[in-house]
């Protein structure tokens, strides 16, 4: 098992949050998209021609693709990957993209779940993070892609943003629920360095959302959410039965994925890798026949610390079976009073040998994932 | 011996002590130029990090004059009030001194009672005015004071400059022509005094010591007088910049001796050495350092316990001022109470653990020493809260007072009488020393001066305020045990005694303080101050209620991962007591309480 993301470095402006790699200058695309493929091609052998189950476009914005472009990539994929045919195939795309001619390219080529990266319903709220679309064209984007027979649409919801009131945080909930998604991904803001935002933060113009109100807002979109028959199967990621992402899942439970394009990341069990996020530099790489990564290899402690962070965030939990066998690490003899204390605060809950958080204990999950991490020296 | 000259340099901190020292070796050709840099003597990391001198240097010069060669055996001190007792030794080695006096600071408390120790031992004191350079410097004044001071005469006074090689030759000349030449009889029974000790990794422990009478001569077989010890004397030799071995060092000469000592509590500074087969008298020394200031030291990681051990025995080697003895603590487990000089000796020690041995260290609540008096009679030492009897068995508590003198300008002395009032202070004496120099002198508790007092002092005085104080006694005081606790758990290491008039206001500052500097944890912490079962003061610190990223990592976990890695890091000298996290410097606290 194992999954492919592809890196489209392009965007048509700058949201003020962001610090995924971009470009908005787009003169390059079509040379961008021969560099990917070429790249595909130099990697065919990462993974090992094991079954992909997931590809996944993201970006950036793939949904600025030409026809041509998504159909030499996906062509080529096929061509030097074990891509199943019932894979999962993830596009992110932004509402002002999603016409119904766009939609129809995509359906045909093959992409049958669609991201949809909404933010907000509110055009004031869409306005302060520079988003190139407004209310309007969220809805419809969403709606379209339903008229064209999209039947795994997920959308992108963005909360703990100054001036999002509760009020108007629930209203975005409500809409969003109304449209009907099979799935929606909601991300607190984080201000980054480097970013129009982190820009004003650093000015003092700008402030970030109090933790008690990033902390009701996020219980607020849980409730709501259950509520309406989604399930929280990671801390951002709700999905109704049978929609999670299989992606996503693959991140988390360690699989082999191999990513391609600037600024990607791609990991094969022992190292991790990540491309150049520099865009001519990438393009000048890969025509010498070079693929211009870094890589880190994964210690003992790296493994048993990515697992605790990424599964203790999920639903699932984490498998201290799966720790102890695999890394030799025996958690709940190293860790015992700090489970209890986790249990008796009802923060976290032991059942056979699966360590789940509560819905409490979910909002603190970055915090006992680091509580519970293991040195480079510990045995 | 006629030509041999043993004298030591002494003033205030910061005078010049050891830049004059950097010119009168550089003056003597003792150090080549490639040798030389600034405060050459100030050999530790952490006295060339500071600029301060916090040991005592002895080294050996020669000065050519007039066809004579003249031994002169310096030893330079430190001027900070916690190291004074490094000044008594080195007195008691010499027959002078140069006592420095800032030219445009002018007398200042160390000035005075460093002067006073040199007196007390009939050292003939040099006066010298550095510092003449400086723009401000006030050389007529200041020469005025120091003739008040001392009852020299002007022309006494040498005016120097350490820093622009100002009057040089005349402290050179003044030491071959004012101080005495040593007396003693270099046939008679050996009688020599050991003022330091210094521990080396590879040679042992190395005794320094000054011959009164005898002669002693490499591979004797010599016997330390109080421990009653024998030792071969494998090598002997003279202090240069590096040691230089001799075949024999006579009375009146200053030297060190290696016997292949490993453990340097064998060697006790005072002690007398003389020769086993033919034993000389021993040698009054002087008394033992009494620690000023007590305070537990733990390792933040309980596990290394020994480490902390035997990091604490290599710093005795080199520090016989440091005492300890093993202490449990409920919420710190197995570490040591350790007895200091003062406030900077503790630093200094705890700096040491953590670069010379790479300890992370806890240090408690600092304590001066108690003694309660029980309803029987008997009599308790107290060093630490936890020793606080039962206070019905106990008659009443003592507490040590000092006789503080603090030098300062005439504008000041009214911020510095409340200063002193508020630290329960009673003024004793005010003497003007010129129309614009007080020196006041207080009694108060040394509990009162140890922590913040100095600090205060100086901001109050803008700087304009020199403090020195020595221990006159225990008085009864009215003295409680101010407990914290953490959701209801006494945190002993917490614990502190205070005056029950402060009890109240210091619980709720200490309170408040904790709730600054503990972070949110998992749940709610109730912080209570109380004396015995009465809380007298509570704060709350809340439970963190959200610390997830729900943030989109794509792939890119690791850098999420190094992300958490690297806040568990700077969390790193947190202490988990009970279930609550403290970090290290909430246990020093208490310091930061106005
Ligand atoms: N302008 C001037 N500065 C001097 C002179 N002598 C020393 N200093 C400076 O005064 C400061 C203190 O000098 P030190 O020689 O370290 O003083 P000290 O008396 O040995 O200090 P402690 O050992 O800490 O008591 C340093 O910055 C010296 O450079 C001098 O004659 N003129
Ligand atoms: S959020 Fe998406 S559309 Fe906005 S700049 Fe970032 S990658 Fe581009
Ligand atoms: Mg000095």
């Amino acid at each position: 098992m194992a999954g492919i993301y592809v890196h489209i470095p392009f965007c048509r402006k700058a949201c003020h949050y962001c610090d995924f790699h971009f470009s908005t200058s787009r003169d390059r695309q079509r040379e961008m998209i021969n560099a990917i493929c070429r790249e595909l091609v130099l990697q065919q052998d990462y993974l090992a021609q094991e079954p992909v189950h997931t590809l996944y476009f993201g970006g950036g914005t793939p949904s600025l693709l030409t026809a041509d472009e998504l159909h030499i990539l996906l062509d080529t994929i096929r061509a030097n990957y074990a891509l199943q045919a019932d894979a999962e195939i993830t596009l992110e795309a932004n509402p002002d993209d999603l016409s119904e001619n766009t939609l129809s390219v995509l359906r045909q080529a093959g992409v049958n779940r669609l991201s949809i990266g909404v933010q907000s319903f509110s055009d004031a709220i869409l306005e302060s993070l520079n988003r190139n679309h407004d209310a309007r064209q969220a809805v419809d984007a969403v709606r379209r892609s339903r008229a064209a027979g999209f039947t795994n649409v997920s959308i992108d919801l963005m909360y703990a943003i100054p001036d999002l009131s509760m009020a108007l945080w629930e209203e975005t909930i409500t809409t969003a629920i109304a449209l009907g998604p099979d799935h929606i991904s909601a991300y607190t803001l984080t201000i980054e360095p480097r970013t129009y935002f982190g820009h004003l933060a650093s000015k003092g113009t700008l402030i970030e959302t109090d933790e008690e109100t990033a902390a009701a807002q996020m219980e607020r979109l849980a409730d709501l959410l259950a509520a309406a028959g989604f399930e929280q199967y990671e801390v951002s990621n709700f999905a109704k039965p049978g929609f999670e992402s299989r992606h996503n899942r693959a991140y988390w439970e360690h699989q082999h994925y191999l990513g391609v394009g600037p600024g990607a990341h791609s990991y094969n069990g022992v190292t991790r890798q990540w491309n150049i996020s520099n865009n001519p530099l990438y393009i000048k790489a890969i025509r010498k026949g070079r693929v211009p990564f870094e890589s880190e290899t994964l210690q003992r402690a790296d493994h048993i610390n990515e697992y605790l962070l990424t599964s203790l965030r999920t639903s699932r939990g984490c498998d201290l079976e799966r720790l102890r066998l695999d890394y030799a690490f025996d958690l709940r003899a190293d860790r015992m009073t700090y489970l209890e204390n986790l249990r008796n605060l009802g923060l976290a809950t032991l059942h056979e040998s699966t360590l789940q958080l509560t819905r409490k204990g979910r909002l603190l999950a970055d915090k006992i994932a680091a509580d519970l991490f293991v040195s480079p020296t510990e045995g | 011996m006629e030509n041999i000259r043993n004298f030591c340099i002494i003033a205030h901190i910061d005078h010049g002590k050891s830049t004059l020292a950097d010119r009168l070796l550089e003056y003597t050709g003792t150090l080549s130029e490639r040798e030389m840099q600034d405060q050459v003597l100030d050999n530790m990391d952490l006295e060339r990090e500071k600029g301060i001198t916090i040991k005592a240097h002895a080294i050996q010069m020669n000065y050519r004059r007039d066809d004579q060669t003249y031994i002169l055996n310096l030893i330079d001190t430190p001027g900070h009030v916690d190291f004074s007792y490094e000044v008594s030794r080195a007195i008691a080695a010499c027959e002078g001194a140069l006592l420095i006096v800032d030219a445009s600071q002018g007398i200042e408390a160390q000035t005075i009672s460093n002067l006073y120790l040199a007196l007390e031992h009939d050292l003939e004191i040099i006066p010298v005015m550095n510092k003449i350079d400086l723009p401000h410097a006030n050389p007529d004044a200041v020469a005025d004071q120091i003739v008040d001071l001392i009852g020299c005469k002007r022309e006494d006074i040498i005016a120097a400059s350490a820093k622009e090689a100002i009057g040089i030759r005349e402290i050179l000349d003044a030491v071959v022509d004012r101080i005495p030449p040593p007396k003693g009889d270099p046939n008679a029974p050996l009688q020599a005094m050991i003022f330091d000790s210094v521990y080396n990794s590879f040679r042992g422990v190395e005794v320094y010591f000054r011959v009164f009478n005898g002669t002693i001569r490499a591979r004797d077989v010599v016997q330390f007088v109080a421990t009653r010890r024998v030792y071969d004397a494998d090598e002997i030799g003279i202090l240069k910049l590096q040691q230089q071995p001799v075949n024999e060092i006579s009375a009146g000469n200053v030297g060190y001796l290696i016997s292949g000592i490993k453990v340097a509590s064998e060697v006790k500074v005072g002690d007398t050495i003389t020769h086993v087969d033919r034993p000389g008298e021993p040698i009054k020394g002087f008394e033992n350092v009494k620690p000023m200031v007590f305070a537990g030291i733990y390792p933040v990681d309980t596990s290394e316990f020994e480490e902390l051990r035997a990091s604490m025995e290599k710093l005795q080697l080199n520090d016989a001022s440091l005492v300890w003895e093993p202490e449990t603590s409920a919420a710190l487990g197995f570490g040591f109470r350790c007895g200091f000089l003062g406030m900077l000796h503790m630093e200094i020690i705890q700096e040491r653990l953590e670069r010379e041995f790479g300890m992370t260290v806890i240090t408690t609540v600092p304590s001066v020493q108690f003694r309660a008096v029980m309803t029987d009679g008997s009599v308790r030492l107290i060093n630490a809260p936890s020793e606080m009897p039962d206070p019905t068995r106990v008659d009443h508590i003592e507490e040590p007072f000092i006789l503080a003198q603090i030098i300062t300008k005439s504008e000041y002395i009214g911020p510095i009488m409340g200063l002193c009032m508020d630290k329960r202070g009673i003024l004793k004496n005010q003497h003007y020393l010129t129309t614009d120099r007080v020196e006041l002198s207080f009694e108060m508790p040394l509990s009162e001066v140890v922590f913040d007092f100095f600090d205060k002092l100086k901001t109050i005085s803008r700087g304009y305020a020199s403090l020195d104080y020595h221990l006159i006694g225990f008085r009864e005081s009215d003295m409680v045990k101010l407990d914290v606790m953490l959701n209801g758990d006494r945190v002993d290491a917490l614990s502190a005694i205070v005056h029950r008039s402060k009890a109240y206001d210091w619980g709720r500052k200490l309170c408040e303080k904790l709730k600054d500097l503990i972070p949110r944890q998992m749940f709610e912490i109730a912080i209570q101050a109380a004396i015995g079962q009465k809380v007298i003061a509570r704060e709350t610190v809340k439970a963190l209620r959200k610390n997830v990223l729900a943030k989109c990592y794509g792939g890119d976990i690791s850098r999420k991962r190094k992300l958490l890695e690297k806040q568990k890091k700077g969390k790193k000298r947190m202490r988990q007591v009970g279930n609550v996290e403290i970090p290290q410097e909430a246990f020093m606290a208490v310091l930061k309480i106005d």
